[in-house]
């Protein structure tokens, strides 16, 4: 502590160099973070995915239906457990560019389907209420706060594709619920309203649903299971292809690109950026002040001491940039989802905070070291030009 | 120049800093003993020998000066007293430690308990104030930092800048700045101060003021001064003057 201010005052030497270096620094450790929340939105869904959740869709798409009378045979298979469905919606709320549409919005079977996610945590009274009401519909409590509903309020949502029997294209819903998610990356975004209501209510598609939802027994039989579902529905109309959750989130996140790959690739090239710049500040630094070492030196600082000093000072500038940096990081990425819905996992996990603190010893360690070992090296009288 | 009494370093409360000065006389008396030195620089194939089998005694509480052409080896002689180099041959003993033969660490800290450096060019570190220029040597002890301050405030009163402890060395004139380089030699209170031409970059009255202090710090402190100069006004104010032509001594000047 008592070498504080003289680290402080050789920062100040240079005002400039050390601001620009600073801000390379500060720059490199926000694109830290807000990437590193960008890779977690997209590994999250893989990560919290159920071990023993089984999806079957359609062999061909998603995006075709399958009969509901599939939900009886699956639940007959062995293995399985728990079979519900959900089947995809795309309204639109208010306008376009509310992002709702990015929101998985569904009908589903209320029970089994908060059965299957037991880790949507839904207040008993709400979901009574949920029950009681075929209008009724659940929100997850991230997409309540962002439009401001509250409990019973009406919630008017257009339909892309899915026409009521009376033509209208616009659905009315009542808010019975809002859930929570049981951890910090669980997925409190979805709209979920009643299946019985919808399949009611629709003008075509009746009796159909878009995917099935299986929970199996035991996580190491997924394949033989998947294998049994789908072999009943072989040379059917509608045949089925049945993976695991993780494997269908992963599907999904792989059609974008390897995510993690690519961050990796643009961080590592940013960080090298930036050791480059602050190694040469801190090379700088040192060649700049040789006669200054020399008499510390001449002080009686040993050569451990004076290597101990460059190092700090290169550890203070890495602390102080990459510090800031991570912080504002954190606040722009506890703004939110900055996609308005396509992420709607999007926070700053604690093991990225943890490795971009390593990351800023590292860095001062790595720009420090070389001129620490030059400075230590330096003979007195030959740097006092004195012989 | 007279130190004022309240000025005075508190010998006692600095005792956890520097060993008095009784306690470091070498077995013939002599607080600094150079015996047989020489030193050889080389420079490509050359072989440039400084110093060639140079003898010499300080007392304890001696005024030396040191003089002679340039390139005759005084600085070098200066620093090989000081620790700052090693000697090609021979040996130094400074109250009764033979330096030469001590590890570059031990070597670092004898010369923070028992040496005070004085530079031509005063050589203050230009982002630090008077104050903190002057604690450097401090940061090496023990001492607390209230500890440190008192010390800090005493050396500048010693030297008269009590004034300018706050000022960086850019709002000082020279002689200011060497009255700090002065303080900072003397705030861990050494033995022995060894001074590089402190005058050679002052005018005359600047310099007067540095010999009348040096002049102050031996006869009223009893500090040994090792004074390197070109400057015979200078030379005058020393208790003792030895001339260094070729790497040998003599006590009259070459003509």
């Amino acid at each position: 502590m008592k070498y504080l201010p003289i680290l402080f005052a050789n920062l100040r030497r240079r005002k400039l160099r050390t601001a620009f270096t600073l801000l390379v620094i500060v720059i490199a450790f926000v694109l830290f973070g807000f990437l590193g929340a960008i890779r977690q939105a997209f590994s999250m869904g893989v990560d919290l995915a159920g071990a023993d959740r089984l999806i079957t869709t359609h062999k061909t798409s998603i995006i075709l239906f399958l009969p509901k009378s599939y939900q009886q045979r699956i639940a007959r298979t062995p293995g399985v457990t728990l079979v519900t469905h959900a089947s995809w919606f795309g309204g639109i709320y208010q306008n376009p560019n509310q992002n709702f549409q990015a929101i998985f919005q569904g009908p589903v079977e209320p029970a089994a389907y908060l059965k299957m996610y037991p880790e949507f945590k839904l207040p008993r009274d709400q979901f009574e209420a949920w029950l009681a009401d075929r209008e009724g519909a659940i929100v997850g409590r991230s997409t309540a706060e962002k439009y401001d509903w509250k409990l019973g309020q009406r919630i008017p949502v257009q339909a892309t594709i899915w026409r009521k029997k009376d033509g209208s294209q616009l659905w009315e819903f009542n808010l019975r619920g809002i859930y929570d998610g049981e951890q910090k990356g669980t997925d409190a975004t979805q709209f979920l309203f009643r299946y019985d209501y919808f399949d009611e209510a629709r003008q075509f598609g009746q009796g159909t649903v878009g995917w099935y939802l299986l929970r199996i027994a035991d996580p190491e039989k997924a394949p033989a299971v998947a294998r049994a579902v789908d072999d009943q529905f072989a040379n059917s109309p509608y045949e089925t292809k049945t993976t695991t959750e993780k494997a269908l989130i992963q599907g999904f996140a792989d059609q974008i690109g390897n995510i993690g790959l690519i961050i990796t690739g643009i961080l590592t090239a940013v960080f090298f950026t930036m050791l480059l710049v602050a190694g040469n500040t801190m090379a700088q630094t040192v060649r700049e002040r040789t006669s200054e070492l020399a008499v510390l030196k001449t002080l009686g600082f040993t050569n451990r001491k004076v290597l101990g000093l460059v190092l700090a000072e290169s550890c203070l500038l890495a602390v102080l940039g990459g510090g800031l940096g991570l912080l504002l990081g954190w606040l722009l990425v506890s703004r939110g989802d900055p996609t308005g819905g396509f992420l709607p996992i999007f926070f700053l996990p604690a093991k990225d905070v943890a490795l971009g603190v390593a990351l800023i010893f590292a860095l001062g360690l790595a720009t420090g070291f070389l001129p620490g070992l030059q400075a230590m090296r330096l003979r007195i009288v030959d740097a006092l030009r004195r012989v | 120049m007279n130190l004022q009494s309240n000025h005075r370093l508190p010998r006692q409360a600095t005792s956890q800093v520097a060993e008095p000065v009784a306690g470091l006389r070498n077995g013939n008396g002599a607080l600094v003993e150079v015996r047989d030195v020489h030193k050889v620089f080389r420079r490509g194939e050359e072989r440039i020998e400084v110093l060639n089998g140079l003898s010499l005694d300080v007392a304890p509480g001696e005024f030396l000066a040191l003089m002679g052409p340039s390139g005759s080896g005084k600085s070098t002689l200066l620093n090989l007293i000081g620790g700052l180099d090693r000697p090609t041959r021979g040996a130094i003993r400074v109250g009764g430690e033979q330096i030469d033969k001590m590890s570059d660490g031990r070597l670092a800290r004898w010369r923070a308990r028992h040496v005070g450096f004085v530079f031509q060019l005063y050589n203050l570190l230009p982002v630090l104030t008077a104050e903190r220029n002057v604690e450097l040597p401090l940061l090496l002890t023990k001492l607390s930092r209230a500890q440190r301050r008192q010390h800090v405030q005493t050396a500048l009163g010693v030297v008269g800048l009590a004034d300018r402890a706050k000022h960086f060395p850019r709002q000082l004139s020279g002689g200011q700045e060497q009255r700090v380089g002065i303080a900072r030699a003397l705030v861990t209170d050494p033995t022995l101060l060894l001074c590089d031409e402190p005058t050679g970059d002052l005018d005359r009255k600047a310099g007067d003021e540095i010999l009348d202090l040096l002049q102050a710090l031996n006869r009223e402190q009893g500090k040994a001064v090792i004074m390197v100069t070109h400057d015979p006004h200078a030379a005058a104010r020393a208790g003792r003057t030895v001339y260094l032509d070729k790497g040998v001594l003599s006590t009259e000047a070459v003509a």
